[in-house]
């Protein structure tokens, strides 16, 4: 089943006729229309009618996630801002969020995306689907239900968390569909367990959508036989609409990035050279259709590779693999972006924590900051050590919006470390 | 009115900190003299009266353990029921809290000391001194 067919089986030929076309014109307007674009252009001597066919792109600048947060919050927007109808943000390594605008085009061609993905993996009008995503200012929830309205089913809005009353929702409902973050689905499968509840037999799941964090395909099959439905997993970010960037088919290969939409590189994040397809390298995107904020060549840090061959399920729109890792240190907790950086600058402007701390990464929800206290800071008091613990608990839930347990530790437990390796301790086996 | 002083250290929710608190003052021969543990969810802190308070400050301390050294008061008990309770009733009357209290006996076993953490300690003495209480004579 398709929900586009001629443009989701469209020849190879045709398809990169339509890219080229839609990037030259993206490149016209973001030349014209955007300050920042026109210098980039400016600085490597090109002119929009430079770019003559799709390898050309490579004498294209890059977009980096800095060049998102220089420009926040509007400098980026290629229509005039009377036309952006929603904002969405996506957290950043300092202070300032990533803002991404969508005008209603936007809203309604990432809702097309959509509704191809949830077509591809068999949805019906009789399909009922809960939404376990965040809503808010992440794109994860409110892109998937734009885009499940336009195939027609329900939708239930239900964001994470309260496992029971999830549990409700779906035997209350009927839900057949989930879309949801990898740890939650877990978290989720073992409170059915534990609560006697067999979905193959008490509840009517048939598959669920997995996104927003790198899982692997063991965890896949693990929850496959937990929960006795079909998952399908999901790849999206924030300045790229949020999901349905690519999603698998039913074939659960890799999954089909939507080529007229978004022009995809898979490049060595050292050399920025392209490698040869089939090979690991740091996916960089280009929008094609987008018309309030259009961005050329961004860097997503994601490493994966592109599948080569065409797909059983007819569809000529390439396959990328699961997301092996990340170029950079962000790791993400109930669907969140977080980065390490953030929680430093926290840490760092509480009077009292000393230098080190370790982030623990255990099961869903469950994130724990390691802090050293400052030995000056100790007075015997067991009050101001708790007063410490709130508000280093406070002030990091309002900078992450996931509130982390915090541990105080005396000076110089932790190891002395730089980087993601020793800051961040993923224990999760996603 | 003499002063005594009480070392506290900090401890994780991680056995074998007392172990290694009173391995480093059996080394150096001090003696403890009361010994009181505050724990809350995640973490700790270990409350010591020794008879060497600068020399087992220093050696903990070397140790590499967090370690504060606080004046607190000790107010002689009368060896009578209800002793604790009419110090209570004092520090009430006079506004104080009671942050911390545990109890010291002296290594005669003669005298029995209440030690007692409060915010103002120099506020407390005056107020306490005018109460009739007595406090410990190092
Ligand atoms: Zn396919």
């Amino acid at each position: 089943m398709f929900w586009q067919e001629e443009i989701e089986v469209i020849s190879r030929e045709e398809l990169q006729r339509i890219q080229l076309y839609s990037l030259q014109e993206t490149i016209r307007r973001l030349y014209y229309n955007v300050p920042f674009y026109n210098q980039k252009f400016r600085d490597v001597n090109l002119k929009p009618d430079d770019i003559k066919s799709l390898e050309d792109i490579q004498r294209l600048p890059f977009t980096t996630r800095d060049d998102l947060r220089e420009n926040y919050p509007y400098g980026l927007l290629a229509v005039p801002r009377e036309k952006i109808v929603r904002l969405h943000t996506s957290s950043g390594t300092t202070g300032k969020p990533k803002a991404i605008f969508f005008t209603k085009k936007d809203i309604d061609q990432s809702a097309e995306l959509i509704a191809r993905c949830l077509i591809m993996t068999g949805v019906k009008s009789d399909d009922i689907l809960q939404n376990m995503m965040t809503y808010g200012l992440f794109t994860g929830a409110l892109v998937m239900h734009y885009g499940a309205e336009k195939v027609g089913i329900l939708v239930i809005p239900a964001g994470p968390g309260n496992t029971e009353r999830q549990i409700a929702l779906m035997q209350d409902f009927g839900s057949t569909c989930l879309h949801l973050t990898p740890s939650y689905a877990l978290y989720l499968a073992e409170v059915m367990d534990s609560k006697g509840i067999v979905p193959q037999r008490d509840l009517s799941l048939r598959r669920a959508y997995l996104g927003a964090e790198p899982y692997s395909e063991e965890t896949r099959i693990k929850l496959e036989n937990m929960l006795g439905i079909d998952i399908y997993n999901s790849y999206g970010l924030s300045e790229m609409n949020g999901p349905g960037v690519a999603f698998e088919c039913k074939y659960k290969d890799g999954m089909h990035i939507w080529e007229d939409n978004f022009l995809i590189e898979v490049l060595d994040p050292d050399t920025d050279e392209p490698v040869p397809e089939g090979q690991e390298g740091e996916i960089v995107l280009t929008t094609l259709k987008r018309e309030g904020m259009p961005l050329l060549r961004y860097r997503t840090k994601d490493i994966a590779k592109i599948i080569p061959d065409t797909c059983r399920c007819g569809r000529t729109h390439k396959r990328i693999s699961r997301i092996f890792g990340r170029v950079d240190d962000m790791f993400i907790v109930r669907g969140v972006n977080i980065f390490p950086q953030q929680i430093e600058r926290v840490l760092m402007g509480i009077k009292g924590v000393a230098q080190n701390y370790q982030i623990h990464l255990e099961a869903y929800d469950k994130m724990t900051v390691k802090v050293e206290i400052e030995q000056d800071f100790f007075d015997g008091n067991i009050e101001k050590l708790l007063a410490l613990k709130s508000r280093i608990t406070e002030k990091l839930k309002s900078e992450i919006l996931v509130t982390p347990q915090v541990e105080l530790l005396e000076p110089g437990t932790l190891p002395i470390s730089e980087g993601k390796a020793q800051r961040v301790i993923d224990n999760r086996n996603l | 009115m003499a002063k005594i002083r009480e070392i506290a250290v900090f401890a994780e929710n991680k056995p074998g900190k007392i172990e290694k608190i009173t391995g480093v003052l059996a080394r150096e021969g001090i003696n403890i003299l009361a010994i009181t543990i505050a724990s809350t969810n995640g973490f700790g802190i270990i409350k010591l009266i020794v008879d060497k308070t600068e020399l087992a400050y220093q050696k903990l301390k070397e140790s590499g353990l967090t370690v504060s050294l606080n004046e607190v008061l000790a107010i002689a008990m009368k060896d009578r029921p209800g002793q604790i309770h009419d110090i209570a009733l004092v520090f009430s009357k006079n506004g104080i809290n009671m942050e911390n209290a545990y109890v010291l006996v002296e290594e005669t076993r003669k005298q029995a000391y209440l030690i007692v953490q409060v915010k103002d300690i120099e506020r407390a003495k005056k107020l306490l001194e005018k109460e009739n209480l007595k406090f410990y004579d190092e």
